[in-house]
């Protein structure tokens, strides 16, 4: 079994332009934030972000990373609206492909188990079909009268995403009360990096009964990266929850252009994987 | 403190939204805002002890706990995230969103306003409000009822309406399902027949004149429009000691 550890500067070398990137974790829960600050430092741009968005994508929208948003909603919970995502769009700065979120899943889940697309009655009957040209119909083929929708599959080249463990091969766990849909995304993607709090054996990983939250297996996962606070300020339950303070200071930076460069100097600050950036 | 004999406006507005949850049966019942979280309690804690309500995370919560406050009861069951739209697609779940607009036929948008493309204001996008719509039973909480809420058109179709979903065809109309709009104003539903908005009742101090003012569209009125319910002296004991002790609902209606 080969050892898959890199660091967040590794990750980015094996990502492009362009590429269609998904993001796990669910608004302001387990995003991969020092992985997302990895990009933020790269010249990598152009991006199709695919996401259960929080903060991610905002910091993605405000670094001028993202070209397409792939999306059902962006909050940060307890700030219900993220300003940065919505400048870039009020600015007419991204495109997007807005789904309901469970379209999301399904589109996510029909490019894990490699189909073209599956049906669902989610989105009939709203602006999400004629916002989405390219969404078609479906009849039923064991012929009720039932049409529903065919949501194509979300094919990712890449998925990042953050767990509380993993080990070096790339089996992660999560610890907190969500898994969210971080198995799917990881299965809907060419390449898998997952960073997280910290390495350990797979023994470890697997002990006092706990197989069961290991919902990331190694053989989907292309690297893994020990990053001790990696979520931040986003929660990473149990090992830390949302930091409020740190939401505050992302939110105040979309204040100005130039609250937002002093802000980006500050959360850039220290190099790849700094220990609990301004915490 | 609220006088006992002086029912507010707010908890009028707290009983119509229990209502909502009247013979919804063994269900999961989701809530947003305020003022339809204590509905949503109340309603368990007396006339529909079935429902299911989480804790806003992964958990299945019974018990009967402070809005505002973290959620605390038995956990009964997990309820991931991931376990949420097989439930919505199921059927067995209700919901009472809050629209930034709704129009006659109950189609609401959160999504943008403006032009889709280059919204004027972007909102937190439609969620699980598609879904939501054509799978289960959805009930509306508009704190303040205004024409720039209750529109002629809404600017992003996020949750189908009766005539969206009478297009759409049967697909999308047959688990279709919206059962009231509460406000601060009124309790209003769906006119069967035409899909259209229909005045229920109108709260203790306002008036069929201030409900239809407040309108951007025509609402249905049939004949003599009664006042909606006052909550019993149980419900507000409940209401005033148990599920709101520190008034929240006053900030969402106020006096």
């Amino acid at each position: 079994m080969s050892d898959k550890q890199m660091t967040e500067a590794d990750v980015v070398d094996r990502l492009r332009s362009g590429m269609t990137i998904g993001i796990g974790g669910w608004a302001v829960r387990r995003k991969p934030m020092s992985l997302v600050r990895e990009i933020l430092r790269s010249d990598l741009t152009d991006l199709t972000v695919v996401s259960y968005g929080g903060p991610d994508v905002g910091l993605l929208c405000a670094a001028g990373k993202v070209r397409k948003l792939v999306f059902g909603f962006v909050t940060l919970d307890s700030v219900a609206l993220d300003p940065h995502f919505r400048a870039a769009r009020q600015a007419g700065a991204i495109e997007v492909e807005e789904y309901d979120e469970g379209m999301l899943q399904w589109g996510l889940y029909a490019a894990a188990i490699r189909l073209p697309f599956l049906p669902t009655r989610a989105g009939l009957g709203t602006d999400v079909l004629t916002a989405n040209p390219r969404l078609q119909l479906v009849a039923d083929p064991y012929g009720s009268d039932e049409e529903l929708v065919a949501m194509p599959a979300l094919h990712l080249d890449a998925a990042l995403i953050h767990m509380n463990r993993a080990d070096a091969t790339g089996n992660a766990q999560f610890l907190g009360p969500d898994p969210y849909f971080d198995d799917i995304f990881a299965m809907a993607a060419d390449q898998v990096f997952v960073s997280c709090e910290q390495v350990v054996s797979t023994e470890e990983l697997t002990a006092q009964g706990r197989a069961h939250r290991v919902v990331i297996r190694r053989l989907l996962v292309d690297g893994v990266v020990e990053a001790p606070g990696g979520a931040h300020f986003t929660s990473c339950v149990p090992d830390y929850d949302v930091d409020a303070d740190g939401l505050a200071e992302y939110v105040a930076a979309a204040k100005s252009p130039r609250a937002w460069t002093a802000y980006l100097d500050k959360l850039l600050a220290g190099g790849s994987n700094p220990e609990g950036v301004s915490a | 403190m609220t006088n006992d004999n002086e029912v507010t406006r707010a908890e009028v507005c707290a009983v119509a939204c229990a209502d909502i949850f009247r013979d919804a049966g063994e269900v999961l019942a989701s809530a947003f805002g305020t003022i339809p979280a204590i509905g949503v309690r109340l309603a368990r804690a007396t006339f529909a002890p079935d429902l299911m309500l989480t804790d806003g995370e992964a958990h299945m919560i019974a018990g009967t706990w402070a809005v505002g406050a973290p959620a605390a009861g038995t956990i009964e069951a997990w309820s991931p995230f991931r376990g949420m739209f097989d439930l919505v697609w199921n059927g067995c779940r209700t919901i009472v969103m809050i629209p930034v607009q709704i129009d006659r036929y109950g189609n609401v948008n959160i999504s943008s306003l403006g032009d889709h493309d280059r919204p004027k204001t972007q909102l937190v996008g439609v969620r699980g409000a598609p879904g939501n719509t054509v799978h289960h039973s959805t009930s509306y909480w508009v704190p303040r009822h205004a024409t720039r809420t209750f529109v002629s058109q809404v600017d992003f179709v996020s949750g189908a309406g009766y005539d969206s979903v009478r297009k759409a065809g049967p697909a999308a109309r047959k688990y279709h399902h919206l059962k009231r709009v509460v406000t601060n104003l009124a309790v209003l539903d769906f006119e069967p027949e035409s899909g259209a908005m229909r005045l229920v009742s109108v709260h203790p101090g306002s008036s069929v004149d201030e409900v239809r003012e407040s309108t951007g569209f025509e609402l249905i009125v049939e004949g003599e429009v009664p006042f909606s319910r006052l909550p019993t002296d149980a419900e507000l004991r409940l209401l005033r000691e148990v599920i709101d002790p520190h008034a929240l609902r006053d900030k969402e209606v106020p006096a």
